[in-house]
């Protein structure tokens, strides 16, 4: 009871932000969300410590009678861990990170920012805890508004406001269809509440809920081809928005999926392979289109939809498994995508971090502009370094592990399995592969062309190391990814213990035995990896200093007025692959031509841009359509008060006609 | 538990002798001896060093990286019936894995010396390394699939006691395909030569321009090391575990030095593809992994 007071006292302080002076808003904010996020994590180590049954606390009873509960169960208590790290270390990043907008912003603008951001970390942690249907779209809702807030914040440019515009409608669309899933719930149980679906799924065919649901869900997530708002979103946000979005926010979707999965009951297979479907296009085509970006938050963005590509990837081979009673597939794949939640709500978060300290430094995105950043900035250079490599899933981070998960899920399948289940999860080897690889080949030219070479502009020439304030909370961020990646046993076991208490798919002592093990075996390979990494270094170090060491340029072929422009650029990196990659990327080039009597040609302009099919398709297209339609619906607009008072007249005269017919 | 490990380095002594020598009679030179790449090595170590002014610690501490990847994979290879250093379900990825991170390392290496040639190189290199991914985890996934198993020392240790007779066909498909992926993950012929004297027409060698003394041993080290750690992968798939151990070690070797011969001679009578059909060429390598499913499929009656 203690605790739900406090919870609400927190919820009731918040709106104090506006009211404290500027000099203590944002330690202000902190304090209650450092308050918040001790007592909301203590409730799930709690949970997960305790003997695994849910629990309830009652937060307060409405006029209309109606209880508000929060109901604390097993993948409550892991998501909500996941959003309190990511939320207070995005909040730490941002007193360094907000600190040159002060000049030109006034007080109520931060109060509004820092309001928005408590009140998103509020909402989805209660996203996570709440059972009921209209409470549930509430705080869905109010997740929506703030985080709608939090990317206008730079609303200078009229860009972004369009942007959050769009953000906000197409989130509006995905509410829609929870809302309509939860109203067929309503009709036939008489509760509209997540504990009425296994109910409901009991008695009724579950594949259209579940779909209706899951397109609600998949807006939020990211999947393509519903990820349109997505790469729009995350660069126009100021950063630590962008990492607390892409790190937290779109896992709710997750979130949501898993949750409805947990009810249902029958229709399992089909289910599993159209996520597993989804899941695959999302992360090809995500990373495929990442690629191509110049605008390195965008690239990341992309590579969001990737990594929800992966997560799918996962928990549609757990449903797999469970409609083919195989239970070590279900484990692994339901473990493997649970657990990139976490990683990816690490790495992902950091990386954005990181592109907010270079776009303060070098005061661009477009990575065509940085270079040589790593000797300006090592910190914020390293910590990238390491994220890379961890969202790549290279041994030893954490990105590996999970991916480990779910490669042993679709290996251990395999035999004994039936034709068809063969050859779906080779195709899924086979993409899952092709993802890892189209992922190195992403973060090598976002790492290589950013830190790397020599710097191609003034701006990231002057460019300088973030501040402290900034380097400290990502740190800790890196330090869990490398805890993770070597110390895996300890992190997948309580994972594992999640899987089959929300699943149910009864303890299986032998698959987590073994897969103990074998993580045990990985630490100890990451362990030797280090180890030998280290002596090696060492004795290059002893073996240099008994050597000559000079510098001298680079080996420019003899020719030695190089300049930075002829460093390979990120376009150029990436021809070979839009070379290949062509029909499903459609580059855009803009030039124009020389013509034949032109002598001395004058300066022109050269443009390239990958569009991103699906928005253009999906999105684009049929607004244009709607808004000229209705353009041509507006002639009747004339602004004669006549003409107003004819269409009355007509009006009355139809209704007339119709009522006379019996019509209406 | 440690003699795949032994083993491998001591064919990695061998080995790029073996392929100079094949090259050097082939074509009806008298050639260098066996032992002529690895006494270079021990004039690089006693050179000093010359770096570029562009280049950070990234340049300094990848060849380094990527030798440790490579120790690292070593590890998880096992040998007749003695099981690997590490051994545990799943090895392979991580034996990828490690491969593609020492990738990685050598990639940024090339980006950070800011010169447009090993930019070049970097990104084929980044391109043809990510295209010839799946064709090994289809040709691993079908391994599983045939033998039940995902750990590398208990597929090898039952491959050949399934007891169909057709398992023949299937280890001399996977023996090619590997010899394949091992051409193109050490960037020999047909996607890469690493004779070729211009720039331009350089993958592999064109990102280690600047590499001088110690690290550019470093290097060279990894490339042999990486050889044999394929061909120990290829013996492992077409001789069968339960022989006796002085045969394993003699054939051991005997399987290594026809894979070092096999290069020799590609690289003797065929040129180099063009630059545009390299990925086409790796891609093949996909679909014969592909088939070589569907043969396992018939084998194991999924597919009548």
């Amino acid at each position: 009871m203690f605790g739900s007071t406090a919870f609400l006292v927190i919820l009731a302080l918040s709106l104090l932000v506006f009211a404290v002076p500027e000099w203590l808003k944002y330690y202000f904010t902190l304090g209650l969300l450092v308050a918040g996020i001790a007592l909301t994590s203590s409730w799930s180590t709690g949970m997960l410590t305790g003997a695994g049954q849910a629990y309830e606390l009652p937060l307060f009873t409405a006029a209309t009678g109606t209880r508000m509960v929060l109901v604390i169960d097993n993948l409550s208590a892991f998501f909500i861990l996941v959003v309190n790290f990511t939320v207070l270390i995005g909040f730490l990043y941002a007193r360094g990170y907000l600190e040159p907008y002060k000049i030109r912003m006034n007080a109520l603008r931060f109060s509004i920012h820092y309001f928005s951001y408590l009140w998103l970390w509020i909402s989805m942690l209660m996203v996570v805890m709440i059972r009921d249907g209209i409470a549930f779209l509430i705080v869905w809702e109010i997740m929506a508004l703030s985080s709608f807030f939090l990317v206008i914040f730079d609303a200078e440019e009229r860009s972004i406001m369009k942007t959050g515009i769009s953000y906000l409608i197409q989130m509006h669309v995905g509410m829609f269809f929870i809302l309509v899933a939860f109203l067929l719930v309503q009709q036939d149980t008489g509760r509209m509440s997540f504990d009425a679906l296994g109910e409901y799924f009991s008695r009724h065919r579950n594949l259209p809920l579940f779909l209706l649901f899951f397109a609600g869900f998949a807006i939020k997530a990211g999947f393509i081809p519903l990820h349109t708002w997505l790469p729009e979103a995350h660069p126009a946000a100021p950063s630590h928005v962008s990492g607390v979005m892409s790190g937290v926010m779109i896992k709710m979707g997750i979130y949501g999926i898993m949750r409805v999965l947990a009810s249902m009951q029958s229709d399992l297979l089909i289910t599993g392979v159209i996520i597993l479907i989804m899941s695959l296009v999302s992360g090809v085509l995500g990373v495929m289109m990442a690629i191509v970006q110049h605008d390195l938050k965008r690239l990341l963005a992309y590579h969001s939809i990737e990594n929800i590509g992966i997560i799918g990837i996962g928990i549609g081979l757990g449903v797999i498994g469970q409609a083919t009673g195989n239970g070590a597939l279900s484990l692994l794949g339901y473990a493997g995508g649970l657990l990139h939640v976490l990683n990816h709500s690490l790495f992902k978060s950091l990386l954005f971090f990181n592109a907010g300290s270079v776009y303060h430094a070098a005061h661009t995105r477009n990575i065509e502009q940085t270079g040589g950043l790593m000797k300006r900035m090592p910190w914020t250079a390293i910590l990238f370094l390491a994220g890379s490599l961890a969202i790549c899933g290279l041994p030893p981070f954490n990105g590996f592990i999970s991916e480990y998960l779910i490669y042993m899920g679709m290996f251990g399948s395999l035999s004994g399995a039936s034709l068809y289940h063969s050859i779906l999860i080779v195709g899924s080897i086979a993409a899952l592969s092709l993802i890892g690889g189209l992922a190195i080949f992403c973060f090598t030219k976002a790492f290589g062309i950013v830190f790397l070479g020599e710097p191609r502009s003034e701006e990231a020439g002057n460019a300088r190391e973030a501040g402290r304030s900034m380097i400290f909370p990502q740190l800790a961020t890196a330090a869990l990814i490398l805890f993770i990646g070597l110390g895996s046993p300890l992190v997948v076991k309580p994972v594992f213990d999640i899987v089959t208490r929300t699943w149910n798919l009864g303890s299986q002592p032998l698959v987590t035995g073994a897969f103990t093990a074998n993580l045990a075996q990985i630490s100890l390979a990451g362990g030797i990896f280090v180890v030998t990494l280290a002596t090696l270094l060492l004795y290059r170090r002893y073996h240099l200093s008994r050597h000559v060491v000079e510098t001298g340029p680079t080996w420019g072929c003899g020719y030695t007025a190089g300049t930075p422009k002829q460093q390979y650029t990120a376009t150029s990196f990436a021809y070979n692959y839009n070379h290949i990659a062509k029909p499903l990327l459609q580059t855009r080039k803009e030039i124009e031509e020389i013509g034949e009597d032109e002598i001395f040609p004058h300066r022109r302009k050269f443009l390239s841009h990958s569009d991103d099919l699906f928005k253009r398709n999906l999105v684009d297209k049929p607004v244009d359509w709607i808004s000229g339609l209705l353009k041509r619906i507006a002639v009747m607009q004339t602004g004669q008060i006549r003409h107003y008072i004819l269409y009355a007249f007509v009006f009355m005269l139809i209704v007339l006609l119709l009522a006379m017919l019996k019509i209406i | 538990m440690m003699a795949g490990f032994i083993l491998i380095a001591v064919a990695a002594f061998f080995f790029p002798g073996v392929i100079l020598r094949t090259k050097s009679i082939a074509s009806g030179r008298k050639g260098p001896a066996i032992f002529q790449p690895w006494k270079d090595i021990a004039v690089l170590l006693r050179k000093g060093s010359v770096f570029s002014d562009t280049t950070s610690l990234i340049f300094r501490i990848a060849p380094s990286v990527t030798l440790a990847t490579i120790t690292g994979a070593m590890l998880l290879l096992p040998f007749a019936e003695q099981k690997a250093v590490l051994s545990f379900e799943g090895d392979f990825i991580l034996f990828a894995y490690l491969l593609a991170l020492g990738k990685f390392f050598t990639i940024i290496a090339a980006l950070d010396t800011g010169s447009s040639f090993e930019g070049m190189g970097a990104s084929r290199e980044a391109l043809f390394s990510m295209l010839v991914e799946p064709a090994f985890f289809i040709l691993i996934a079908t391994f599983a699939m045939f033998t039940g198993y995902t750990s590398f020392s208990v597929i090898f240790n039952h491959f050949f006691i399934t007891g169909n007779d057709y398992v023949l066909i299937y280890s001399i498909i996977g023996a090619y395909l590997l010899v394949q992926i091992a051409m193109v993950e050490n960037s020999r012929l047909p996607v890469d030569d690493p004779k070729t004297h211009l720039e331009l027409t350089m993958i592999h060698e064109v990102m280690i321009l600047d590499y001088s003394g110690f690290d550019k041993a470093l290097i060279h080290v990894g490339t042999y090391l990486k050889f044999a750690l394929y061909g120990s992968l290829i013996y492992n798939l077409v001789v069968p575990a339960g022989w006796n151990v002085i045969l394993q070690t003699g054939l051991f070797f005997a399987v290594q030095a026809l894979f070092a011969m096999v290069i020799g001679f590609t690289e003797s009578f065929r040129a180099r593809n063009k630059m545009n059909k390299n990925p086409k060429f790796i891609l093949t390598l996909t679909s014969i992994a592909l088939i070589a499913f569907m043969v396992i499929l018939i084998l194991t009656e999924k597919l009548a």
